[in-house]
């Protein structure tokens, strides 16, 4: 019994560690509608420069964790400004293509300035080691992150549904042309928002280090997840990806103690019937 | 309709039905490809298969546009099957070829009729789950597929009972070589059809079909159904010419890659798809010689470059140069 309820902290911080990643993509994606398969991409930003910071040039942890933040941001401007922005009123086939074309430059620059090893990340003793509660063992860096996750999804949700700049962009993805004639610059929202989602990515690789590992290939290997991830919790709603993500980090940690063999299938076969049954999203609405 | 209306639009479905010079001159240097560049076979019978497998996507994307994000599922299930016929004693190509395309058809049919009822976002992610259920369920039965090490132990008999796959790949090509092409005559037969008419109807306006008494659903199934027959007889060319299978036509690379091929190409013109393949293939074999990390690196700007620049790919690009000359040569 008390195994299963160490499983089951287990997919619930798994869970939010997809979460955090995810939750940039649920801006991009999600409520921006640009298919943005660069986003792992940009997570591997924020996972590098936290990792060399702390490694190479030893920062603080929490510093190096705001600055893998902001750098992602700033590549992620970047290529809103050059590339992202031209394709915002095209279809999502070429979105798709522009941006896995990205992908794998990133791909090829990290294995060539980096080099293909896997990275490792060290903790800070506070975030080492385990939290006896009575009978249960919680490892302090999952808490970490459990906590993390739950201010990152108040926040969101703070900022998209009761801030003026959350009903900005909210209005501009609902009508551009009737936004920027009530005299908002929708272009800078934009790019402000596609900062954010990239800030987020860049946060969210720099926190899941630890648990998922992170090499040249961490761009492929996990935007699969994220997008199975945002478009089952429904396109647009950050509520419905945070369930997503609990629900397949849950799925996910718990299918595989239970059924080893089987691996990554469950997940993949949960995805395709909530989508079959459900192609709005859990939370979404249809379009 | 009056009778000279019908006649018109008959005339006008003839004329789009006939042979560009792009697609002449495409099959008859593929042709002579063999004797000019006989110690690249192997390599020029990997770019008709890839050719045919990204025709099989232009059906669904360029004519339908439908985009798939996991067609691999179809190719490597194709491969699987007959590759897996091939290694249990039956090793005759022609008949391994159908039951690879009627394993992928199958599974295209079980899933058109969801794909048929999504639209937009949803229909890259239902088809990107598909591709990767199949790789998962692959890599997990290794007792079945040999997992990470592939299948092996696929031994041909000689094809039509007459000739042997030799070690060069002469027969492998030519195999290949009529293959495609039939199959690419049947797609043609397909798309000029009133069938594919409808199809090409979605593409231009979804909500419109309907109203001219077409169902979308069955339409769409019908396409999908047939696009991954195609997608699966193309890999199981690939399992039977190169006698082994490896998990990786499954991938998401390979789905990726197919797509590349026919944006490269240009959609919506069935020969694209080959001369997208023929231009991918001989790339990658060029750059990953270097390093494969160049190929990468190369392929990634490319895929920038050719969204943010060429529209209509190689067919629109040489069409527009075949267009010029020919202003050049009127004006003398």
């Amino acid at each position: 019994m008390l195994g299963l309820v160490n499983i089951l902290i287990g997919g619930i911080a798994y869970g939010f560690v997809l979460f955090l990643m995810a939750g940039g993509l649920s801006i991009t994606l999600g409520l921006m509608g640009f298919a943005n398969m660069a986003h792992a991409a940009l997570a591997m930003v924020g996972g590098y420069t936290a990792a060399l910071l702390i490694g190479k040039a030893g920062w603080p942890f929490l510093a190096a964790l705001a600055m893998a933040g902001v750098t992602a941001a700033l590549v992620g401007a970047v290529l809103e400004r050059t590339l992202f922005r031209r394709l915002y009123q095209a279809s999502e086939l070429e979105q798709v293509l522009l941006t896995i074309g990205v992908v794998y430059v990133a791909i090829a620059a990290a294995t060539y300035l980096v080099g293909p090893e896997q990275m490792a990340i060290t903790v800070p003793a506070w975030l080492d080691g385990n939290l006896r509660l009575g009978p249960i063992d919680l490892n302090r860096y999952r808490l970490f992150l459990i906590g993390s996750g739950v201010a990152l999804l108040l926040s969101l949700v703070h900022l998209i549904e009761h801030t003026t700049f959350g009903a900005k962009i909210r209005a501009a993805v609902f009508n551009r042309r009737m936004t920027a004639s009530c005299g908002i610059d929708v272009d800078k929202l934009y790019a402000l928002a596609f900062a954010l989602g990239s800030a987020l990515a860049g946060l969210g690789g720099a926190l899941s280090i630890k648990l998922l590992g992170l090499d040249p290939n961490f761009p492929i290997k996990f935007l699969t997840e994220l997008l199975i991830v945002v478009s089952v919790g429904g396109l647009g709603s950050l509520r419905g990806t945070f369930l997503a993500a609990m629900l397949f980090g849950i799925i996910d940690v718990v299918g595989k103690y239970l059924l080893p063999e089987i691996g990554a299938f469950i997940i993949y076969a949960t995805a395709l019937a909530l989508l079959t049954v459900r192609p709005q999203g859990l939370v979404g609405r249809l379009r | 309709m009056s009778d000279v209306t019908l006649d018109l639009a008959r005339m006008m479905v003839a004329r789009r039905a006939r042979w560009t010079t792009i697609e002449i001159i495409f099959w008859v240097a593929a042709a002579a490809s063999y004797f000019l560049f006989p110690t690249k076979l192997v390599l020029l019978t990997q770019i008709l298969i890839g050719g045919l497998f990204a025709m099989s996507l232009d059906l669904l994307l360029g004519y339908g546009g439908i985009p798939s994000f996991g067609h691999a599922a179809f190719f490597g299930l194709g491969a699987y099957a007959a590759g897996l016929l091939a290694a249990h004693g039956w090793g005759e190509p022609v008949s391994g070829v159908f039951a690879g395309g009627a394993a992928a058809g199958s599974l295209g049919f079980a899933f058109s009729a969801v794909i048929a009822r999504v639209r937009g976002a949803a229909v890259l992610m239902v088809t990107l789950c598909i591709g990767l259920l199949l790789f998962e369920a692959a890599s997990r039965m290794p007792w079945l597929t040999g997992g990470d090490t592939g299948l092996q132990g696929i031994e041909m008999w000689p094809l039509l009972g007459l000739f042997e796959f030799d070690l060069f790949g002469r027969t492998g090509f030519w195999y290949a070589y009529a293959t495609a092409f039939l199959l690419y005559l049947a797609a043609r037969r397909y798309v000029h059809s009133p069938e594919g008419l409808a199809l090409k109807g979605m593409r231009e306006n979804h909500d419109r079909v309907p109203m001219l008494g077409v169902s979308t659903v069955r339409r769409k199934m019908i396409a999908f159904t047939i696009s991954a027959t195609i997608a699966g007889m193309a890999g199981a060319l690939l399992a039977q010419t190169t006698q082994i299978v490896a998990l990786e036509t499954l991938s998401f690379e390979r789905s990726v890659a197919a797509l590349v091929m026919l944006i490269v190409g240009g959609i919506g013109t069935l020969i694209g798809g080959f001369l997208g393949a023929a231009t991918f293939i001989w790339l990658r074999d060029v750059l990953s010689a270097l390093h494969p990390v160049y190929w990468m690196f190369w392929l990634g700007l490319a895929l920038i470059a050719l969204v943010l620049m060429a529209r209509g790919g190689l067919v629109g690009a040489l069409s527009r140069l075949t267009a010029r000359l020919a202003r050049v040569r009127t004006m003398r």
